[in-house]
């Protein structure tokens, strides 16, 4: 399995799954874990719309998702209580089924997104992916005391007369790529079990939060390296082997 | 020497609209102000306008500049479900743990959500009382708390006005009030207020 072939799709995978967990702590910590199946349907549609437009459909998906990360804050309002992403989802999942429906080419790289394609991905996608979720990661360091202090205390930045919307647009881009990313890399629901049960996992065992981000990236690591191997063992395919076992995982240490 | 500051000239707030009678009042540093009244006279929206979250409707509120401001609402901080500790707690909000009173030292590695009601609010309320800060403003601070607790709070209050931070507290809690303030105004309801 080491060859080329599988050692480029691991790494590529190995990168997401250390950073998906992590934001899939921060995205809890917001309530906004309907972020993770949000931005993937919707880089899901961008990059059905870019390849029936004769464009790289990698472009297509991480441009549709940081517009809808960016423009989501201007909605709030009105979008209130998580009904952002739940459009977001919607509409999404809609553009992207009518697109296959209708485009022979885009229900072939809809199914492959849908289902994930983790053991096609090559040096280029680990040429995106890797920089990418340093850079990610790095950014939820430093925004990681404003999130919190945004959850704890949401008058402090009022108080202290900070501005709150560069941390949070801040943090919608970083979600709505890193998801983007994901979703073209190892699929949708692939993609959402690293953010959903890690997170979970960690919020309802771990101690502090620095210990819950530090287990929640163990258990995505483990989860992600066990399904990479089983999957490629048993011949199945690795999205669905990724869900099974992180929800095993869940039901029995959660 | 005191600098004043908070000057407040027949400062009326509200939100929608006005909710407060016209009030006067100056606040140097190392003072505590303390604010009381029936409820309904606008203690609480009188505080908010303080800190910028409610709206000032005639009047004038000068505040010094580059004050620094710390704010404790009603609200409790929403932990539930969080892996979050008192120690991480602290260190968002840039506040010291010494001085913490001995029922609270030994769960600073709690996760706040596993705490009691009054240990979870006096660990929230220091967060904010210990930050650096010059103008203090807190909403009720005693509630949740029991003799001890306030005592103790009463006690770092008073040390924290020493240092020279104004402190400004909204409570209906007469003997708090009369323990730790050194001015205190009495909210009377506004004939204005519908």
């Amino acid at each position: 399995m080491w060859s080329d072939l599988f050692f480029l799709p691991f790494l590529t995978g190995l990168c997401l799954a250390l950073v998906l967990p992590v934001l899939g702590c921060f995205l809890r910590l917001r309530d906004e874990w309907l972020a993770a199946l949000a931005y993937a349907h919707v880089a899901a549609a961008g990059a059905l719309l870019a390849l029936v437009g004769g464009m790289p459909p990698a472009l297509g998906g991480m441009a549709a998702a940081a517009l809808a990360g960016a423009g989501k804050p201007l909605f709030s309002r009105r979008l209130a209580g998580g009904a952002a992403f739940a459009l977001l989802l919607l509409g999404g999942w809609a553009i992207a089924v009518l697109l296959a429906a209708n485009q022979p080419l885009a229900e072939r790289l809809g199914h492959s997104l849908f289902d994930g394609q983790l053991y096609f991905s090559g040096a280029v996608q680990l040429a995106l992916v890797a920089p990418w979720a340093l850079f990610a990661g790095a950014m939820l360091l430093v925004l990681s005391r404003h999130l919190l202090l945004a959850r704890v205390y949401p008058d402090y930045f009022r108080a202290r007369q900070l501005r709150i919307w560069p941390v949070v647009l801040g943090f919608d881009l970083v979600a709505a790529l890193t998801l983007a990313l994901a979703t073209m890399t190892m699929g949708v629901m692939g993609g959402f079990a690293l953010v959903f049960v890690p997170a979970w996992i960690a919020f309802r065992r771990a101690r502090s939060w620095r210990n819950g981000l530090l287990l929640a990236t163990m258990i995505g690591l483990a989860g992600y390296v066990a399904a990479f191997l089983l999957a490629l063992g048993l011949d199945q395919p690795f999205g669905p082997v990724l869900a099974l076992l992180l929800i095993i995982v869940g039901l029995l240490i959660a | 020497m005191s600098a004043v500051l908070i000057r407040a000239t027949a400062l009326v707030a509200g939100w929608q609209r006005p909710a407060t009678a016209p009030l006067d009042f100056t606040l140097e540093s190392g003072r505590i102000l303390g604010l009381t009244g029936a409820n309904g006279v606008g203690k609480t929206t009188l505080l908010s306008a303080l800190a910028g979250r409610a709206r000032v409707f005639s009047g004038a509120l000068e505040t010094r500049p580059g004050l620094r401001l710390a704010l404790q609402t009603q609200d409790v901080p929403p932990v539930e479900g969080v892996p979050l500790c008192g120690r991480e707690l602290l260190a968002l909000t840039g506040a010291a743990s010494d001085g913490l009173p001995p029922w609270l030292v030994g769960r600073l590695d709690d996760r706040l959500d596993r705490l009691s009601g009054g240990q979870r609010h006096y660990l929230a309320l220091w967060a904010v009382l210990r930050s650096p800060a010059n103008l203090i403003l807190l909403d009720e601070p005693t509630n949740n708390l029991d003799a001890a607790g306030v005592d103790h709070l009463i006690a770092a209050l008073r040390r924290l006005a020493g240092s020279g931070t104004g402190i400004v507290v909204v409570s209906h809690d007469h003997e708090f009030v009369e323990a730790v303030c050194d001015q205190v105004i009495v909210l009377r309801e506004s004939a204005d207020v519908v």
